[in-house]
């Protein structure tokens, strides 16, 4: 499966020059941006480990291609996302957020079902890479 | 028309018994400078053939305050001067002939606090059916920050909600199940399952879906639930499906909710004809139990939609904001609802930001400070298309819900292929918008070069290409921009 987090996941995957001109438009908008990758992108993780802090004062998206590279070369079988953060009164948050990095496999998730009283049904969303340890989902890199 | 002073009877005689003209009384004071606090209505008054427009509009401010039909002495055991709303400006209507703009302040004490159904009491109550006017309509109003700050405001508001969903960068896009009627539970879930796994956020009840006979609303929330969480696990992103609670009593709806929340639902929904009073017991239920809360603006039509009479739907867009929905239609501008582009812009503006400067070309009289209230999102729905993806996205900007009803299940391809258009058409056309592209002169060479390599949305564009809805507009602003010259 693909999962379709972020804001381009049902475009075919953005090219580096493609990720260049998304990160120059959140630089244009003064905004920071910060490199995130997992191996467990549950839908509610909202906490993907951060490469370093978020870009503040960057002007040049090379910048940020440039940690881009480093990180692909340690977590390339990873989820990696780049977050774009605004500061500005009144939003304070994540502007822009897109997947630019995917294991080569995405095994996806499992629906468990627990049934309770009545027809009310509990349900838990499982990703089949967790049941691995951590460091070793997606063939251990 | 403003050069009349005031022409108040002050002392003794004003409170002799009889009938005396409201400009008399102290409603019509021109030289008033309205204070900070004050709230500020603008009506458009037509007053019957013959009735002389201050005395019109003058009476209009003392129906919706203090006066009655004739002088009252127990007006002198009050300060009844804070407590009348004084008129202090009365401006033709540009353009039409018998109509005049009334702007009316009211003392902060005249109402009570958080309270949208004491303040429409007052504003919209017995004075609009006052028979010297042949018509009343209210176009907008200022809202004091004073008065601001006792309201709760959106249960979740517009960066939560983003935040909680996990879908920043894009409008949000949404479908309405259909048909609206008749589906029972396990084959209205099938739909909200299609969609969401297609690529949506969120699916909707529609209006007139409560409790029928064809589905009972516990099957409905069931099924919906099974089909919201089978598409998260397929897709790994967070969805919904609007939950309407609406019934006929709270002890109903709160029971209704209640049960959403328990099956885990992000969000419910709630009409607008279940009442203010209704609207904000259901806004503080979802700040308390973390739902988001989408309102369907069912019945507005009836008093927003002619230009003479009624009251604009920039005011209920205001009342709702300080009721506290997250979620309200507000229009799509190129789809099937009433709504000119300008119109809609102020509504939109209305919604979303925290600070309204005057802008009379989008109607909007009034600056309005929303003190940090959280912003709602605005829904379009009706009528729209994938085809249409740069229009809206220029219209409507980022901060929406595009709702594909028909353009989603009436795809050819089936409804997750309908859904998977809309998707892909959207974030074609934020790409290109963020790359700085000219996206809405190019929107169909982005949308075509799109479709290259999504099915899906080349058989959509092929299917709606041509539909359009061209229709001339009934309720417009009243200025239009003019260049000025400085002198």
């Amino acid at each position: 499966m693909r999962i379709t987090q972020g804001c381009f996941s049902f475009l075919p995957d953005l090219t580096d020059e493609q990720i260049s001109k998304q990160v120059q438009y959140c630089l244009a908008n003064g905004w920071a941006v910060n490199i995130e990758f997992t191996d467990d992108p549950h839908p509610r993780n909202s906490f993907w480990e951060m490469w370093g802090l978020p870009m503040f004062d960057l002007r040049d998206a090379a910048g940020v291609l440039m940690e881009l590279t480093e990180c692909r070369k340690v977590y390339g079988n990873s989820y990696i996302r780049l977050s774009a953060f605004d500061s500005s009164h009144g939003w304070e948050s994540v502007r822009l957020s897109f997947i630019v990095n995917r294991p080569k496999e995405e095994p996806g998730f499992r629906l468990e079902r627990h049934e309770m009283e009545g027809r009310n049904i509990r349900y838990t969303t499982k990703s089949y890479a967790v049941d691995r340890p951590e460091g070793q989902r997606y063939g251990g890199s | 028309m403003n050069e009349h002073a005031s022409i108040t009877i002050r002392g003794k005689d004003r409170y002799k018994s009889g009938v005396m003209e409201y400009k008399k009384m102290g409603y019509w004071e021109p030289d008033y400078v309205p204070k900070d606090t004050d709230i500020i209505a603008l009506f458009r008054v037509t007053p019957q053939d013959g009735v002389d427009p201050i005395e019109a509009s003058a009476a209009v401010a003392g129906e919706s305050s203090t006066a009655t039909w004739t002088v009252v002495w127990t007006d002198r055991l009050t300060a009844a001067e804070k407590y009348r709303a004084k008129c202090f400006r009365v401006d033709p209507v540009p353009n039409s002939p018998g109509q005049y703009f009334a702007y009316i302040a009211y003392d902060l004490d005249l109402f009570e606090n958080g309270s949208i159904a004491n303040l429409s009491a007052s504003i919209i109550g017995n004075v609009f059916g006052f028979k010297p006017l042949k018509a009343l309509r209210l176009e907008d109003m200022r809202l004091p920050v004073a008065y601001v700050k006792t309201f709760q405001g959106p249960a979740t508001g517009i960066v939560v909600e983003r935040e909680r969903m996990d879908k920043f960068g894009r409008p949000l896009l949404g479908a309405t199940v259909k048909p609206k009627l008749g589906l029972s539970g396990r084959n209205y879930g099938r739909v909200v399952y299609e969609a969401l796994k297609g690529g949506l956020d969120f699916t909707k009840d529609d209006e007139n879906i409560n409790s029928q006979p064809f589905m009972h609303w516990r099957e409905r929330f069931l099924y919906c639930m099974e089909a919201v969480n089978k598409a998260q696990a397929a897709s790994g992103e967070i969805k919904g499906t609007y939950l309407n609670v609406t019934a006929g009593t709270m002890e109903d709806m709160y029971e209704r909710a209640e049960f959403a929340k328990q099956l885990g639902s992000v969000i419910i929904m709630i009409d607008l004809v279940i009442g203010y009073t209704a609207i904000q017991s259901m806004a503080k239920w979802a700040r308390r139990n973390d739902m988001i809360l989408h309102l369907h603006r069912a019945g507005h039509s009836t008093y927003t939609r002619q230009r003479n009479h009624g009251v604009s739907f920039r005011v209920i867009a205001k009342w709702m904001r300080l009721a506290g929905v997250d979620h309200i239609h507000a229009g799509t501008v190129v789809g099937k609802l009433e709504g000119d582009p300008a119109t809609t812009r102020g509504y939109y503006d209305i919604c979303r930001e925290d600070y309204n400067p005057v802008r009379l070309e989008h109607g909007v009289f009034f600056e309005q400070n929303w003190a940090s209230l959280n912003k709602m999102m605005p829904v379009a729905s009706g009528g729209i298309h994938a085809g249409q993806m740069h229009q809206l996205l220029d219209h409507l900007g980022e901060d929406v819900i595009l709702q594909f009803g028909g353009g989603t299940i009436g795809h050819p391809m089936g409804i997750q292929a309908g859904a998977t258009a809309n998707r892909v058409a959207l974030e074609a056309m934020i790409l290109a918008r963020n790359e700085g592209r000219d996206y809405l002169h190019e929107g169909e060479e982005i949308l075509a070069k799109a479709a290259m390599t999504c099915t899906p949305l080349k058989a959509a564009l092929e299917t709606w290409k041509s539909v359009t809805f061209n229709y001339e507009s009934t309720d417009m602003p009243d200025y239009a921009p003019t260049a000025s010259v400085s002198m």
